[in-house]
């Protein structure tokens, strides 16, 4: 049959015209898998644009709230303390498992230090007889929400099963720690008297992301120009609801009030309950 | 210099929408950082150039939106502009404003390439 017009002719067409039946003169291939994506999706170009609208913090913030509901079923209220270098984290964490230990249903605690380099502050708490694990974040400023789920987990505080309070003492540091959410039910920014009144101005991220200013090292003011009443105005211009209180780590003034506000604070994190853990570990091994 | 997580950050999302949607390379990267989100665009822009090479990033024009501060005055209940956390109201001069907008760091939008 002819195969052009399916005329039934075997010599030709009615015309008289003979078909040739052959390979079809063209050349070129078309491939349709030859860029990197190795297809091609009609409407896309090679050249296209991706919308994501992805927030940058978004994988931390998804480890930071999985932390949250991981402290939450173990009863544990978490405080991440920031502050400069040298505010005196250290010797109020010091100073606040002292004076926990001496209340009345005294609650489990444990301590995660967050410094760059040395095990030295993380040395200090455990000689307070709490638990403590040292995080070095080598050149990173700051701890992030995965860096606190896996020092959270070798604690004795994730097998204890009566809750507690967990301190994350962040790097010495009052700008990066401001944007990185720990799962911590608030942030606590501890400015020392002799760093001068105007640090809320300065570092206003830090105290505008913070529930509770501690003024530390108060038993120094005599010797000081501070102003503290201008000190908290200034971190009220950033942050209207900021709670405020004057504690001495070394005098111990102030760390009963501190103490109250941790322990009310705490209960309203409530009992622990059961929980499902998606992730492999065992409780009670550190 | 938190710049350079959030550089790093920047990089996995865009390296995680290419596990998704292969392609070859990144011709443009579109961030927005609102003039309240805590950010230094320039250290910012310096870490992302400092990443670049050798990876999905190399080559990429970098254009960050700064999309200004928004705030309510508590006092006089005004929608304000704010430059920063520690301007009083420009209405009415009160401190205390609560920000609204200008908060975000995200990654928009990227042009990408396949050869």
């Amino acid at each position: 049959m002819c195969v052009v017009c399916g005329c039934g002719s075997p010599e030709g067409h009615r015309d008289g015209t003979v078909e040739q039946v052959g390979p079809v003169a063209a050349q070129g291939d078309l491939h349709y898998g030859l860029g990197a994506a190795r297809v091609t999706v009609p409407g896309m170009t090679a050249e296209r644009a991706l919308r994501l609208e992805a927030d940058v913090l978004g994988a931390n913030d998804r480890l930071a709230a999985a932390n949250r509901a991981h402290f939450a079923a173990h009863g544990v209220a978490a405080y991440n303390l920031v502050s400069g270098p040298g505010a005196g984290k250290t010797a109020l964490l010091c100073a606040t498992i002292g004076a926990l230990r001496a209340r009345a249903q005294a609650p489990a605690v444990a301590v995660i230090e967050g410094d760059q380099q040395t095990c030295h502050d993380a040395d200090r708490i455990r000689a307070t007889g709490a638990p403590a694990i040292q995080v070095n974040t080598g050149k990173g400023c700051h701890l992030d929400a995965g860096m606190v789920a896996a020092a959270f987990g070798r604690l004795p505080l994730h097998g204890h099963g009566e809750g507690g309070l967990l301190f994350i003492e962040n790097v010495g540091n009052l700008v990066c720690p401001a944007m990185w959410d720990l799962g911590e039910r608030a942030k606590v920014a501890i400015l020392s008297v002799t760093e001068g009144e105007d640090k809320p101005l300065k570092y206003p991220d830090m105290f505008a992301a913070a529930r509770l200013l501690v003024l530390h090292k108060i038993d120094l003011l005599p010797h000081l120009d501070f102003d503290l009443a201008r000190c908290v105005a200034y971190a009220r211009r950033v942050n209207p609801g900021i709670e405020v209180l004057l504690v001495s780590a070394r005098s111990g003034q102030g760390v009963d009030a501190w103490v109250d506000w941790l322990l009310q604070d705490a209960a309203l994190a409530g009992a622990p309950h059961a929980h499902m853990h998606a992730h492999a570990h065992a409780h009670g091994t550190a | 210099m938190h710049e350079l997580s959030l550089a790093g950050s920047v990089l996995k999302i865009v390296e995680d929408a290419a596990a998704r949607e292969p392609f070859r390379r990144v011709k443009r990267l579109q961030l927005e950082a609102g003039a309240l989100a805590g950010v230094e665009v320039q250290a910012l822009r310096f870490a992302l150039e400092a990443i670049a090479p050798g990876t999905l990033l190399a080559g990429a024009q970098i254009d960050i939106d700064e999309p200004p501060g928004r705030a309510l005055c508590t006092a006089c209940g005004q929608s304000v502009c704010i430059a920063s956390r520690v301007e009083p109201c420009p209405a009415c001069g009160a401190f205390g404003l609560r920000p609204t907008a200008g908060l975000e760091l995200k990654v928009r939008e990227l042009i990408v390439q396949d050869d």
